[in-house]
């Protein structure tokens, strides 16, 4: 069948073969650090489901049985889910084969997977530089070819700018598309799981089985879930993508922009341009306003959600003679950094005083960037294309300043702020790393923007690598 | 707007956070240095009428927008093990968790407390 003609390396990948890459890269002085638990006795609970015996790899904030759910933090550290997340139930459902749980930004808060308190993830292409993050081990166990398909989150791109950053491909579904039950939570109104994959098929496909709607997920939507696994005919052929108007937002190439990155976008134009589809200049002006929009919604969020880490009901618990001194030690000992910054920020925008400035602010300018996506989806633009980030992977400690760091997220937190799905695939290499091309799509426009995806990977070809 | 130490004291208290006075410096750098980038919001002009930032079709709500509810009925058990497999210890059905020092005086009962 023409469906699964895309999925034979998938179906492939065996469990032992897994296992074979994870024993070649995850240990040593050069290892990728990208698991931080196993399960070498995983066996398929469904040897007939269209992932039967598939290795998959979870990140560890979605909640599973048979392993422990630390989200790379010591406050968590040994914590076993007496629940399983419901995307991974599905994915077992289907026949997959949960190996391990990848490393990650500690609660999932970094762009570079250098906080997790178990240690930086390294690059598989470059082990001197980072994943990307805040799911940097599921990409990279993705990119060394230990598993096909993994789970990953995303809050400000940390699916997409992660799969940049390693060469493969990252999907962030639409805000209600697939149940967040079991997933924790950091900040709950930009929080969604994605899924890498090797190729725009495998991911799709992983997006298909854990989509739809969920009653454990009061956010999840009740929309019916198509097919997202594009046929071979729907992307060959002479203009797969006639008419389809692809609109470039301006503002996502700065002169500032790395030329060689935008160099690499304009040739990813130019294929789109050779599938039959039309590309269009468009503006989204608020676009500068995103890092500081969501730099206060997410901590302020996240000073919420990580309120329950009191060392009563989860992990980690410091001896103490009275319940406030338990608190705080407890939290002062089982948070990293980046963590402690962001409560703190997020405490402060919250805070009598500063609310109205800081956080109201925030979600008014939230709703602009919204309304600017909407309006020019309206204008007859069906998807758009961007850089995934700004810059390839960048040398594990040469970021130091936060809101530098912070700055790597500039093209993907406006998808998160605006609930719209998005997706990162490879369109070529920059002094020998791989860049990200990234599609936009109005909400609950998977299948359209998977579809121009698959068209483009199976354009570029051996391109994508150059 | 500068956030001082007494500030960072107050929202570390605010969120239960114990911190060291040698931390206190490079955070009261860091945040400054962070919400030195936001002030950029108060300068933009937000219409009245620009409403929530939620896709229409991105809501679980209904047709008219309003939250779709769902049966009042608790949902079924999720758990995959029964409660005293992982809870620390259990007493008629609730967990017990270990005693404060300023809880001492509360009872007799609590003497037996894990």
């Amino acid at each position: 069948m023409s469906r699964d003609s895309g999925l034979s390396a998938l179906h492939a990948h065996s469990v032992d073969a897994a296992w074979a890459a994870y024993d070649r890269v995850q240990a040593g002085p050069e290892g990728l650090n990208a698991f931080l638990a196993i399960d070498r006795d995983a066996r398929t609970a469904a040897p007939d489901g269209p992932l039967a015996g598939v290795p998959v790899a979870i990140k560890d904030n979605l909640a599973t049985l048979r392993l422990p759910t630390t989200c790379g933090s010591r406050m968590l550290e040994g914590y076993v889910s007496p629940f399983e997340a419901t995307a991974v139930r599905r994915l077992r459902e289907a026949g997959a084969v949960v190996i391990g749980k990848t490393n990650m930004d500690e609660f999932a808060m970094g762009s570079s997977n250098e906080n997790s308190a178990y240690g930086p993830v390294r690059n598989p292409l470059d082990p001197t530089r980072v994943p990307g993050g805040s799911s940097g081990g599921s990409a990279a166990a993705v990119a060394a070819g230990v598993v096909r398909v993994a789970l990953g989150s995303e809050t400000g791109g940390s699916v997409r700018q992660p799969a940049a950053f390693c060469g493969i491909v990252g999907i962030k579904p639409t805000y209600g598309r697939v149940s967040r039950y079991g997933l924790v939570a950091y900040a709950s109104s930009l929080d969604n799981v994605g899924v890498f994959g090797s190729t725009v098929a495998e991911a799709a496909l992983g997006l298909e089985i854990i989509a739809g709607h969920d009653r454990f997920d009061a956010t999840s939507a009740d929309v019916p879930v198509s097919s997202l696994v594009p046929t071979r005919e729907s992307i060959s052929g002479a203009s797969p993508l006639a008419g389809l108007v692809v609109g470039v937002p301006r503002e996502y190439f700065p002169d500032s922009l790395d030329a060689d990155i935008a160099a690499r976008c304009r040739r990813a134009l130019d294929h789109l341009r050779s599938l039959g589809a039309e590309v269009r200049e468009v503006s989204l002006p608020s676009t500068d306003l995103a890092i500081p929009v969501y730099y206060i919604i997410a901590p302020a969020e996240a000073s919420s959600n990580l309120a329950r880490y009191d060392g009563v009901r989860f992990g980690q618990r410091a001896a103490a003679e009275d319940l406030g001194p338990m608190y705080e030690r407890t939290r002062s000992r089982g948070f990293g950094a980046e963590v402690k910054r962001r409560i703190l920020l997020g405490t402060y925008v919250l805070s009598a005083g500063y609310y109205d400035a800081y956080y109201k602010r925030a979600q008014a300018v939230r709703a602009v960037i919204a309304q600017e996506f909407r309006a020019v989806f309206a204008s007859g633009v069906d998807l758009l294309f961007t850089p995934t980030a700004p810059t390839p992977a960048f040398r594990l400690g040469e970021v130091s300043d936060p809101y530098a760091m912070y700055l790597s997220d500039i093209y993907t937190v406006t998808a998160n702020l605006a609930g719209i799905p998005a997706m990162s695939q490879p369109i070529g290499r920059v002094r020998g790393m791989p860049v990200g091309g990234q599609f936009l799509a109005p909400a609950f426009a998977e299948a359209r923007m998977i579809q121009a995806a698959a068209a483009l990977e199976r354009s570029l070809g051996s391109e994508a690598q150059q | 707007m500068s956030v001082t130490p007494e500030d960072v004291r107050h929202v570390a208290r605010l969120a239960r956070l114990g911190l060291d006075e040698a931390e206190l410096p490079p955070l009261v750098d860091q945040l400054n240095g962070i919400l030195g980038h936001m002030d950029v919001l108060q300068q933009v002009h937000v219409p009245d009428t620009i409403g929530d930032w939620r896709q229409p079709a991105a809501s679980a709500g209904d047709s008219q927008g309003h939250p779709k509810r769902r049966d009042d009925a608790l949902p079924p058990d999720q758990l995959a093990r029964e409660r005293e497999a992982f809870a620390p210890a259990m007493r008629d059905g609730f967990f017990l968790v270990p005693r404060l020092a300023t809880h001492g005086a509360l009872g007799a009962s609590s003497e037996r407390d894990a």
